[in-house]
């Protein structure tokens, strides 16, 4: 009991000070770092570094329990790729446990079991009540033999509420040209890509060794979507797609390089099945609001796209790298965030000379399942400073999104390992 | 705490600029007036051909290696420090003239596709390669023109 009060003493300060006498009646008070983890909130939230794990820390779900899963991008040093953190005190957490050996990004849970993917596999784990897992070493591989080419190899997963799991599969390609990222080179033709990459397959979360031929290919013209999530009040699957890069580069005559900055927009698509979003043959200008025509496939950089393809639901800053989608049902944040939107913008690297951009949070008001309004920064400088940011080089880059069962927002940063906790506290 | 800050971001370069000259040759910067004057013609690389080098850097190089040659994490590698980059000049000017896919750097993968850059001229090539190798913290011998020409005659692909 002493260590906890002389914890709570040391904690207890800056914002949440006034609540640090209460604090130490209840051993599960969330106490707000004094300088919110270095965060820039709106008023009245409060941010604290749940844990420093030093490892590449992907994405990241937590229990109804509150026990803490997250998927690393590889092994760490003792060759697990699934850390399990267990809530410590003051809303903090430690590492307990580690296992499986491979690397990946998606994790995933819903009551009873766990999934995680590696760059080319589903695996699925049971969990106990408690919301342990029970067979660590012997997960049940769901899917297999899924496309893995390293551009785009995230294997991001969700769920609908009818026991469908969804995974990405990114082409493996930019644009695809004949030679990826060759200045001038064109698109092929009907792209083979897009057979087995490039979109969002939809298998069953329950039956085993699922492979291509088990599954959907439930929406395509995907490029890349590393975050994604299931809208309940639409029942409806959103996914983030990572726009192409290199317009400039590839062809000069046709992009200077602020519009190579500035376009394509990153944008987010709601899904039905069947759905096509043009990638490689367009990409969406989010400063015309039209479809274009890539340069690969005859484009100019003026003429619209010609084939059938969904408007994206919303559209964000170029390059800026959504890595991760939340809706948000808890009940801690004040009532405009209830079934919005949470993006984490891991950050831009292609849009130099121009500044690089994103490192935040960002949040999308919704109504009645769709967007509505502007979206604004929620959690910014995960860079550490301005000049960090403007240069490409973060100090965190956050990755990973999930709620708690508080209604706390937990963020993972894969560069050094920070996982994060966003509360609010009422006034 | 601004102040603590720049400290430590000071104290970081510094640490890294010690480990990467290391693992290189020392900077020939002149310490002793003996030094400056034994100091061969060679060693000294032409400040047209930086200028020139980093001209061809700033088109076809930067966007992905980025400004600082820091390259991006897990996806495009760093030409800082690294023996691609310093070691052996064969294997550098052929990562150039045919591009660079799925191989690790220093036991890192790299995700994104370096094309190939054989459009550039035999000069040109020679110029970005001398300016990437004393740039970043780098400092390895110039490459030559003629070189290029040598090593792109005999380059399979």
């Amino acid at each position: 009991m002493k260590k906890h009060f002389s914890r709570y003493l040391l904690l207890s300060t800056g914002l949440v000070g006034s609540l640090s006498l209460f604090a130490l009646t209840s051993e599960n008070k969330i106490v707000a770092d004094p300088d919110n983890a270095g965060l820039k909130l709106p008023a009245g939230f409060g941010a604290l570094k749940v844990a420093e794990t030093g490892a590449r820390t992907r994405h990241i779900t937590v229990t109804p329990q509150g026990t803490i899963y997250v998927k690393l991008n590889r092994p760490n040093k003792e060759g697990k790729g699934i850390l399990m953190l267990r809530e410590t005190s003051g809303g903090k957490a430690e590492v307990v446990n580690g296992f499986s050996n491979y690397g990946g990004t998606g994790i995933y849970s819903v009551p009873g079991f766990l999934y995680a993917s590696s760059n080319d596999a589903v695996y699925r784990y049971k969990l106990s009540p408690k919301g342990e897992v029970t067979n660590p070493t012997q997960p049940e591989k769901i899917i297999t033999g899924l496309i893995n080419r390293r551009q785009h190899e995230s294997k991001s997963i969700t769920q609908d509420k009818a026991g469908n799991i969804y995974v990405n599969i990114g082409a493996y390609s930019n644009a695809c040209q004949v030679k990826d990222r060759q200045k001038g080179s064109l698109g092929r033709p009907n792209c083979p890509i897009l057979d087995s990459a490039g979109g969002i397959w939809q298998f069953r979360a329950d039956k085993l060794n699922q492979t291509y031929a088990n599954g959907t290919r439930y929406a395509t013209g995907l490029r890349n979507v590393v975050g994604l999530d299931w809208n309940t009040q639409a029942n409806q699957l959103f996914v983030m797609q990572h726009g192409r890069d290199q317009l400039h580069d590839n062809f000069p005559e046709l992009y200077d390089t602020k519009q190579s900055a500035e376009l394509p927009a990153e944008c987010m698509y709601a899904l039905n099945k069947g759905d096509n979003a043009g990638w490689p043959y367009m990409y969406y200008d989010n400063v015309q609001r039209k479809k274009m025509m890539a340069p690969e496939y005859g484009g100019d950089g003026k003429k619209e796209a010609t084939g059938n393809y969904i408007d994206p639901a919303a559209a964000y800053p170029a390059h800026t790298a959504p890595n991760a989608l939340l809706f948000y049902t808890g009940t801690m944040f004040p009532e405009k965030y209830r079934n919005g939107a949470f993006i984490a913008f891991h950050g831009s690297w292609n849009r130099a000379p121009e500044p690089q951009k994103g490192y935040y949070i960002a949040f999308q008001p919704f109504k009645d399942g769709k967007p509505s309004g502007e979206w604004e920064v929620f959690a910014d400088n995960f860079a550490g400073a301005p000049d960090k940011a403007a240069a490409g080089r973060p100090d965190h880059k956050p990755c990973g999104l999930a709620q708690g069962p508080d209604g706390s927002l937990y963020v993972t940063d894969d560069k050094q390992g920070t996982i994060y906790r966003i509360v609010y506290a009422k006034k | 705490m601004k102040q603590i800050f720049i400290v430590v971001c000071a104290l970081t370069l510094l640490s890294q600029s010690a480990v990467a000259q290391q693992k290189t040759p020392p900077k020939a910067k002149p310490t002793t007036k003996k030094a400056a004057t034994a100091a061969p013609k060679t060693a000294a690389v032409a400040a047209a051909t930086l200028t020139a080098g980093k001209a061809v850097y700033t088109q076809n190089c930067l966007t992905c290696h980025m400004a600082d040659g820091g390259g991006v994490e897990r996806m495009n590698p760093p030409l800082n420090g690294t023996t691609w980059v310093l070691g052996d000049k064969t294997r550098l000017v052929k990562v150039v003239l045919n591009g660079l896919e799925g191989e690790d750097i220093d036991g890192e993968s790299y995700a994104s596709v370096m094309p190939a850059f054989d459009a550039l001229t035999d000069k040109q090539i020679s110029d970005v390669l001398t300016y990437v190798r004393n740039s970043f913290g780098n400092k390895a011998t110039a490459i030559s023109a003629a070189e290029v020409k040598t090593i792109r005659a005999s380059n399979k692909k």
